[in-house]
């Protein structure tokens, strides 16, 4: 897509200041992980370095429409929205190098790492998925104590196959949870391309099982990933439900700096590296009179100067002292943290006699017959015998004009087949 | 909606009485949510049902929709969902329908809910409770003493209760405890025994054994079931003229190295047994500790009476012959006596 192209499918409806943070947190994401490129050429990162190029747009323009109230939970290549969450270079490099002083004190690496109490951001582990009911379950919490926040996680095109994708996201659909979720549909987990894990042109169309709202947007335009997430973060605040967005884009690097990525087909490679959503976006913002060089060049070394400050700032943090892998197993009490809610509705609400219901389910609609297939599946328990079923879902398949004296006698029939069959099984 | 309260039994306080261990349970849940608006309580049934085994009955009725949450059979969902609850200084209590189940969560337990304290300082205060062991029949997938797994997990602490005293009192420890606690409640006992609870609030201490019988020539370790059926070989030990320290572990993690120790000086000799099976049971653990710590005040080889290295079958006489037994336990501690 060219420049012009996006120009033209957006409306100028961000303010020049929500346009210019957009572009400066994706060349800060880009700045920040070229320079641990270079710390990894250098040997300074101990573990592994996973390279978002050309997914910045995603992990900015999504992160981008959070509140500050608002939680999120990175995957590992969405060093943007830690910056855009408040994340200062430092930590991300310290974390990278196993410094004492990042934010899990050398005890893990990459974005593993959260922040309960100031940035509202919670940890990842490398399984795939888990963040999903995680995060949905903060979500339901914030909602409990009435703090109307929302959650926002990422998981991949890869990722969306494990079982606790499935889990979380039906769970948060039932409960209606305020959560976006954004699937990262990079082409690529790990080696394997997206066809051969998913029999699905649009990975967003396993919203539908879920019976949540869902979008699909470009990932490489940066101000149409912000949009759309605004609109789902706006819908889920005022309590439609999970949303889905998939994000389309792709893996520029391999997995890690280890993988040459030599199974992604050239052309492949070559059509992306063309949409290279820092670029484009930088040719739409010049178009528009919203960036000209004085403008970049003063991001440029605004960057530049941070960052080098940053580096050197963690290249001087020292390694944790060896005894301290010992330590932090176990929360000690209330000297180590006071685990405390904070309520932001009258507490009176769900305590007794307040919070006492009558503990039966209402069904809505049961009986209407309105079954998954659009109206066809009768509902039965298992006790309609298959004849009646069957002659049921033709009457139900009956012209459009016979349909209302057909299902008057069907509720008259279905109670005496399902007397009937209740009879006889006694 | 209309306001129910009173109208079922809702595990309110007894006026007296001995109460089962499954009452204990009930009441412990029920005392700590009328305490805390930040306990509520999740799982599969939980609700309008009142559980499988009807723990949490009348929970709903006074407490609500929000707090008494219904789930899918997601176990991984619950307990993903209870600890990002946890994040916002919720305190869940998740019941596993059958402790079983508790397989399905294996990784949101051990990777994510376990490490979150050692590694990024965030503390998870969620206990996992739910109906453990054999003896009635359950069958190989509802019968299962998965605690070492966890046991094996640093940044749990794990629970197995034996009284109704200790079951409310320990569960209560749980909630308010800010690391995840697993709490096994063994099913056999649910409605077997029964006990006089005190009144007023009171908690047990996780991490601290209970001596259940004093005695001088040799010390059993025991816990949940096992306890009951090592105290009826202890009578009958005793009636030879071997009189036989029998000790309830309680919390399997951490485990109460003190008290063992103490009554290792005492008399010796050590039995351990377990409902678990044998390999890698907390017997294995204790025999290393033993060694490390005692071996000059043993007189004799740490012995262990575990169920089979098989899982559990379900047939009554294949059950049985699976099961440890008084006894197997007497048979043991008459051998382990003659050193």
């Amino acid at each position: 897509m060219s420049a012009a192209a996006i120009g033209a499918s957006i409306k100028k409806d961000l303010t020049r200041r929500q346009y210019l943070d957009l572009y400066y947190y994706m060349r800060l994401n880009r700045a920040v992980e070229d320079t641990m490129v270079k710390l990894f050429r250098q040997n300074k990162i101990v573990g592994g370095l996973y390279s978002s190029l050309g997914q910045e747009g995603i992990s900015v323009g999504s992160a981008y429409a959070l509140e500050k109230k608002d939680w999120l939970a990175p995957m590992i290549r969405n060093i943007g929205a830690l910056l855009v969450k408040g994340v200062p270079p430092r930590d991300i490099f310290m974390q990278h190098m196993a410094k004492y002083d990042s934010p899990t004190k050398g005890k893990d690496g990459t974005s593993h790492f959260g922040d309960l109490d100031n940035l509202h951001i919670v940890s990842p582990i490398s399984m795939l998925g888990d963040l999903i009911p995680v995060m949905a379950g903060v979500a339901i919490a914030g909602r409990y104590l009435g703090q109307k926040i929302v959650t926002m996680t990422w998981i991949g095109d890869g990722g969306s196959s494990t079982g606790v994708f499935h889990e979380g996201l039906n769970f948060a659909a039932t409960q209606k949870a305020p959560f976006v979720l954004i699937l990262e549909n990079n082409l690529w987990a790990y080696s394997t391309p997206v066809r051969r894990q998913v029999p699905l042109e649009n990975l967003a169309d396993r919203a539908k099982a879920y019976g949540i709202a869902s979008y699909i947007v470009d990932g490489n335009d940066v101000v149409a990933m912000y949009k759309t997430a605004k609109e789902a973060v706006d819908r889920a605040r005022a309590g439609e439900g999970p949303i889905l967005i998939e994000a389309k884009s792709f893996r520029r690097m391999g997995h890690a700096q280890h993988d040459p990525a030599e199974y992604v087909p050239k052309e492949m490679r070559a059509h992306w590296e063309a949409r290279d959503p820092i670029l484009l976006y930088e040719k739409y913002l010049t178009s528009e009179k919203l960036l000209d060089a004085k403008g970049k060049k003063e991001i440029d070394d605004k960057i530049e100067a941070l960052l080098q400050k940053d580096r050197d700032f963690a290249e001087n943090s020292p390694m944790p002292p060896a005894e301290f892998a010992a330590e932090g197993v176990y929360c000690t009490g209330d000297d180590c943290h006071k685990v405390q809610p904070k309520w932001e509705r009258d507490k009176r609400e769900v305590m007794p006699p307040q919070s006492s219901v009558s503990a039966v389910w209402t069904v809505e609609g049961f009986g209407a017959g309105k079954g998954s297939s659009g109206g066809i599946a009768p509902i039965h328990f298992g006790d309609t015998p298959a004849a009646a079923e069957k002659a049921e879902i033709e009457e139900k398949l009956a012209p459009k004009s016979a349909q209302k004296t057909i299902t008057k006698k069907k509720s008259a029939k279905t109670a005496a087949v399902a007397a009937g069959s209740r009879k006889a099984r006694r | 909606m209309a306001n129910t309260n009173g109208s079922k039994t809702n595990g309110a306080k007894t006026n007296g009485g001995p109460i089962t261990f499954l009452e204990a349970i009930k009441q412990a849940m029920f005392e700590e949510m009328e305490r805390d608006p930040a306990v509520v309580v999740i799982g599969e049934d939980v609700g309008v049902y009142g559980g499988a085994f009807k723990t949490s009955e009348g929970l709903l009725e006074r407490f609500g929709w929000e707090r008494v949450i219904d789930t899918p059979i997601s176990e991984s969902a619950i307990i993903g969902a209870a600890c990002g609850m946890s994040y916002l200084g919720l305190r869940p209590i998740c019941e596993m329908q059958f402790i079983d189940f508790i397989a399905c969560c294996f990784n949101q337990l051990t990777n994510f809910v376990a490490k979150g304290h050692y590694l990024w300082n965030a503390p998870a205060p969620i206990v996992v409770r739910g109906p453990s062991g054999g003896g009635v029949h359950g069958g190989p997938f509802h019968s299962a003493n998965p605690e070492m797994y966890f046991v094996h997990t640093p940044g749990l602490k794990v629970i197995y209760p034996s009284t109704p005293y200790d079951a409310k009192g320990l569960l209560k420890a749980a909630v308010r405890d800010n690391n995840p606690v697993l709490f096994f409640e063994h099913k056999f006992l649910y409605r077997r025994i029964k006990e006089e609870l005190p009144a007023e609030d009171y908690t047990v201490p996780i991490g601290k054994a209970a001596v259940r019988r004093e005695g001088r020539h040799l010390t059993i370790l025991s816990y949940a079931a096992m306890m009951h059926t090592s105290l009826e070989a202890a009578e009958a030990l005793a009636k030879e003229g071997i009189e036989a320290e029998v000790i309830d572990l309680r919390t399997l993690l951490p485990l109460d190295e003190e008290t063992i120790l103490k009554s290792v000086k005492k008399t010796n000799k050590v039995l351990v047994v377990h409902e678990d099976t044998k390999t890698g049971g907390i017997a294995g653990e204790i025999a290393a500790i033993l060694c490390e710590k005692a071996f000059g005040d043993l007189d004799g080889p740490l012995m262990r009476v575990a169920s089979l290295d098989t899982p559990v079958p379900y047939a009554p006489t294949l059950e049985d012959y699976f099961l440890p037994n008084a006894q197997k336990v007497f048979t043991a501690a008459k051998e382990l006596a003659r050193y």
